[in-house]
Formats: C-alpha cells, structure tokens, sequence
C-alpha cells in the first residue's frame, strides 16, 4: 500500500500536514526541516517549490518565496536535495507549486525525478484538472505520482465530485477562497462548508487547509476531515537562528502539547 | 467570398480560449468560479441588444466615438506614404483603454457586481477604470507598481479625485506585472462581490477575447472611415504598440482575416534586445505561463518570470497577450522591438511635425515607420493608441538634457 494511502486509511486519521517553502530559511535547510517535522508530530509534508509569482499567496509565502530564489533554490537543486529522503524518512512528502516551472523542467522528466526521490504526490494548483486529464494523467500514472487537487467553497457540488475522482491520496479544501495565510479561525460559514464536506460522498480522504494557526483551528477541522494543513503560521515562525528553527515548540504549541 | 473567410477564424480563440498554442486559463482553482461566471455569461450579455445600446450610446456621448482617421500630411510627405493616425488619443481620458473598461463595468454591473478592481501601469486603465466607475457610482481599487506611482504621477493623482483607491503594488520589479498579481490575490479573495477589469488582452481565458471584442470598435471605424476617404476599407499596413496587445488587437480585429493588410506590432525593446533590460516578450521570451495563461514569456531556464524593463510603463510587461503570440508564431503579424530611445524619438517627432503629443508606448508605434519600405501609394493606419500628457515629466527631462 502506497505510504500516502496508508497514512489515510482511517476517517479519524488527525493527520497535521505542514506546509514549506523549500530553500527558506536557508538554501539546505529542506532536509533538517523534514526530519524535525516528522519527529514532532506532522504525518505529512508539504514542500513548496517558490515561484517569482505566486499569485495565489498572501504576505509570507511571497516572502519565503522570494527569499528562497534569492537564496538560489530551483528544481534541480531541490531534487539533489531529495534525493537522500527515503534513506533518513518514511514520512509521506507531496509538492506543492505552480506549474510554470514544472513545464520548463518538462513534466516527464519532473514527474521521473520526483518518483526515484521517493515524492508521494504533486499539488499544482494552477493545473487545470481538464488539462490534466487530457495531457498527464498517463504520465502521473506512469511515474505513480499522486495528483492532488484543490477545492472551495465556491467550487459547485458537481465540479467537486470531478476533482475528487481526479486526485489520488486526498482532497485538498481551502477553508475559503482566500490567498494563502488570510485570516485564521473560522466562522460558522465556514462550519456550514466543513459540514457540507463531512456529508458528501467523497472517493478520497479530505485535508483542509488555510486559517489555520492554532491548536483550537486545528481541533476544528479534525472534526471534519482526515487531516489539517497549516503553512503560513509554520513558515512565520521559522526560527533561522537556532538550531531547530523552532519546529519542536511550534509543533508542541500547535498539537497543544507539553513536551 | 467572405462567409468563407470569416468561418474558418483562424485568429480567434476556441471555446476553451485557446489561439493556435496559446491561450487557456491556467488558474488556481479559487479563481474557477468568478472566471467560470464570465466565462458563460459574457458572449451572451456583449451580444445582447440591451447591452449593446448602452454600450454604444456611451461610446458615442461620453467617450467621444467615432475617433477621427486623420491622414497625416508632413509625417506622409515625411515617409514616402499616406499615413493615417486612428486617434485613440482623443477619446475622453486619453487613450483607447476606456473602450474597455465602459464594456467591462455595463458587464459587471449585469452580473450584479458591485465593486471593481483593476491593475494599471501607465495609469491609463486605471483612470479609464475610475471614471467609468465614477460613472456609474461603482466601488473602485486599481492596483500600480510603486514604481509606475513614481513615473506618471499624474494618473495617480486623476485615480483619487475620481473616487478610486489606488493601492501601490511592492513585490518584484513594483510595475504592471506586480500589479495584476495583486488585482488577481484580490479577486481570489473576493469571489463574490467584485469584477476584475482586465486592461489588456491578457489573462485567462475570457479576458483576451473579451478584451479584444471591445476594443474592435476601433478597426470596424478604421474600416468604414478609409472606405469613405478612399474607396477601400483595408489599408495597406496597421501598426500598433503592443504591451499586453489590446489596442493593437482592437485595430487589428477586422482585418484579421484579409491577408492583404499587412498587421505591424510594436514591442518595447527598453535598451535593446539583449541588454537585459527589455520587455520585448516575443523575441527573448519562451512559451510559459503568467496570470493564467500560456503565452510567450519572458522567463528563467528554470521558468521564474523575469523582470521587464522599459521607459514606458504600459509596455513593461513581460508577456503578451496569446492572440500575438499566436499571430507571431503564424506570421499573421510582424512585431519590432523599439528602443526607448527609438520611441523617444518618434514622440519629439510626431509632437513637432503634427502637433500631437503621443503616449510613450504609442511612440513605439510611430518609430516603426522609419523601419518599413513604404510605397507613395501605400497607405499605413498607425494606431495612436493615447495621449503623451501623462509623460510629461519624461519627456521633459529629455528636453532638459538635449
Ligand atoms: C496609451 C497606451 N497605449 C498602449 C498601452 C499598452 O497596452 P495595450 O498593449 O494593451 O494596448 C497602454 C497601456 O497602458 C497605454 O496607456
């Protein structure tokens, strides 16, 4: 059973899905980053491939982005980096970015390299499905890459169940059609749609992720989905000065813990 | 005879907005609804009778159309040709945008929204869209480059006494690309209000041929008014600037299908093609993806968007809109790139032989006159898209320093 499958199987599954710019802090700091997060408490991992252009981003993941490119990040660099993942960690690792760079790589040999590091899925949230189907499905299929699409609260019920029998692994729901790291917490608009979610007929696990920073946002959507994604509020308090980056304390703030 | 080229359309997107290999609407799917609402609606509303009155009712009593086809006579003594100028730059606030932007709003005020967002670079969509908006008492935010704030100041200040909120724009090179990213991250995070007026012929799939369609009105004139002056509805050439493309689109639409006008785009060059410091999309781009669509970009081996440059803001772009892309691909069209100091030059020349002074983007059309074999019998319509007022300062910081 293939490890995102497996991390899912069960509806109650509280699986914390943390979310990364990679090359942010620092240019190597993509595999310390990883093995932190694993050892305190996320079950699944987000890397953020930065774009000069990330329109559907808010404040800090521009920032991240930016900093990362300047910090020399690309494709190539990153999967030299990646490289190593399945020797230090059977974390589940899915990417996340925009598609132009993607394109300029060449999707086959995107796809090609991602699979022999051992990546479990792709997030391109400006792929359209339509475009995926009729152009890569065959290739994310060749390389067992997992394609993981993006729904909201203005996505009608119809289109939902289209993107739902596209993806594999999970369903991705932004909690409200929003740039990355609006506002956090919800409202009960956003309980109405959490709730509409929980009661539809989905193929695939659902994670719902944006406005979320806290142990109570995060309490919130375990009651509806398999698992929470949180992003701007970990890249924020990304610490470069010590060691850890402050991931232990984070984690443990965010999973309410005391150490 | 006609029937038969205008069914096969080659120059016109496909139901999935789609020119040759250019085109589409690459868009997160937080955009998906609003794009998918004027997707359905918009063919339909333009084309309806109601709209249409309206639309051209203000064109005619507030935007001041037809716009004059005004035969040049030194720059055609000058050149060796009949030139003739469409003055775009007559049309009230200066420049063609606003046949645009008077389309958009009537569409979003029939989809029932109620606040309008835009993004501008030279200021002139942006004014365009606050005095439509100003107009028809809509909520108004035109997101700029703090760096084109600077550089035509004088549209910023027109923005705010009519209403509109202008906010700067201050990620990557502070221009119109950064501008529309935030109109977009806007947009995204207001998904049921708010209509976004695209400025030029970019963006997803409707906003180039939505964009197109409205600015058509300017060669259906070019059309009917040489026809008047001279027997022949088509001209010899049609020469544009083209920073996303929408006034070269509007009067290149008509004659799209008659391969016998010869279709002249101009690019910014900034200080040259391979100085680094250009906008020219079309020669040192590559096929990629910017605001949602598939285009000629100018881009990174590692497909990162790289920073325009160009002394006019409303050329600063670093793609175009996939209707040129695609009649570049097919040489439908010919594009030059012009240098700022070409385009300079062409503004001092048009303003001292014609006593009309150009927009710095339209100088990019007028300085590829110099760079054809023209015929005395030829007759070349430049389209002179807008007004220079807004370039003053540029313009006379070269005077200072001849
Ligand atoms: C006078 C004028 N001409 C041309 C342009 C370029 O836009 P487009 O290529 O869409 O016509 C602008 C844009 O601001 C403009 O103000």
């Amino acid at each position: 059973m293939k490890r995102l499958d497996q991390l899912l199987m069960n509806k109650n599954s509280r699986v914390v899905n943390i979310y990364f710019t990679a090359g942010y802090p620092s240019l190597d700091s993509t595999m310390s980053i990883i093995s932190l997060l694993e050892k305190h408490g996320a079950g699944l991992i987000e890397v953020g491939m930065p774009f000069s252009d990330p329109l559907a981003d808010g404040p800090v993941i521009q920032e991240s982005s930016r900093i990362a490119l300047e910090n020399g990040m690309n494709t190539d660099l990153l999967f030299e980096q990646l490289k190593s993942l399945r020797t230090v960690s059977q974390i589940p690792v899915v990417l996340m970015g925009y598609l132009n760079p993607v394109l300029q790589y060449g999707m086959e040999k995107f796809l090609s390299m991602a699979s022999s590091c051992g990546i479990d899925g792709l997030i391109l949230p400006d792929l359209p499905p339509e475009v995926y189907e009729s152009q890569y499905i065959s290739l994310f299929e060749k390389h067992e890459i997992y394609p993981i699409f993006l729904i909201t609260p203005q996505t009608k019920q119809e289109r939902i169940h289209y993107l739902d029998s596209l993806s594999k692994g999970f369903l991705y729901a932004v909690s409200s059609s929003s740039t990355t790291g609006g506002k956090s917490g919800f409202n009960k608009d956003h309980l109405a749609y959490f709730e509409r979610l929980a009661s539809t007929d989905l193929k695939n696990p659902l994670m719902i992720g944006f406005g979320i920073s806290n142990n109570e946002s995060l309490e919130t959507v375990f009651r509806y989905a398999s698992g929470a994604i949180v992003g701007s509020a970990f890249i924020k308090n990304l610490n470069e000065k010590t060691e850890d980056f402050g991931i232990p304390a984070f984690m443990n703030h965010l999973l309410n813990k005391t150490k | 005879m006609q029937s038969e080229t205008l069914n096969k359309r080659p120059f016109h997107s496909d139901a999935s907005g789609f020119y040759g290999d250019f085109g589409g609407a690459f868009i997160p799917e937080m955009l998906y609804a609003n794009v998918e609402e004027l997707r359905n609606n918009y063919l339909e509303i333009i084309g309806s009778a109601d709209f249409q009155k309206d639309y051209q009712k203000l064109l005619r009593n507030y935007v001041g159309r037809p716009t004059p086809l005004y035969e040049a006579g030194n720059l055609s003594k000058r050149y060796g040709a009949r030139i003739f100028l469409k003055r775009e730059d007559l049309n009230h606030t200066g420049a063609h945008k606003i046949n645009n932007t008077v389309g958009q709003v009537l569409l979003a005020r029939k989809l029932g929204k109620k606040r309008i967002i835009a993004e501008t670079g030279a200021g002139q969509h942006g004014v365009a869209t606050a005095t439509v908006c100003a107009l028809m008492q809509m909520e108004c935010i035109v997101y700029m480059g703090s760096v084109d704030m600077e550089r035509q100041a004088p549209n910023v200040a027109r923005m705010r006494m009519l209403g509109a909120k202008v906010v700067p724009a201050l990620s990557g090179s502070r221009t119109l690309k950064d501008a529309t990213n935030e109109a977009i991250r806007d947009w995204i995070n207001n998904p049921e209000s708010t209509h976004y007026i695209i400025g030029s012929v970019v963006g997803p799939h409707p906003y180039p041929d939505l964009v197109a369609r409205l600015q058509a009105v300017i060669s259906e004139e070019i059309k009917a008014q040489l026809l008047s002056e001279t027997g022949n509805p088509n001209p010899d050439y049609v020469i544009a600037c083209v920073g996303g493309g929408s006034n070269a689109a509007g009067a290149f639409y008509h004659f799209l299908d008659a391969p016998e006008v010869k279709l002249i785009g101009a690019e910014a060059a900034g200080e040259g093609i391979s100085s680094g410091k250009t906008a020219a999309s079309l020669v040192v781009g590559k096929k990629g993806i910017i605001h949602g669509c598939l285009t000629s970009l100018m881009q990174t081996e590692d497909g990162q968007i790289v920073e325009p440059h160009s002394i006019s803001a409303g050329l600063d772009y670093p793609g175009i809109g996939p209707l040129h892309a695609h009649l570049h691909q097919t040489h439908r069209a010919l594009y030059y790139s012009i240098t700022d100091n070409e385009a300079i030059k062409a503004a001092f020349e048009l303003s001292e032989t014609e006593g009309i002074i150009p927009a710095l983007e339209t100088a990019h059309a007028l300085a590829v006159l110099e760079k054809l074999q023209l015929k005395t019998t030829d007759k070349v319509v430049v389209n002179l898209s807008g007004r220079g007022d807004k370039d003053l300062s540029t313009y006379m910081k070269i005077l200072e320093s001849r």
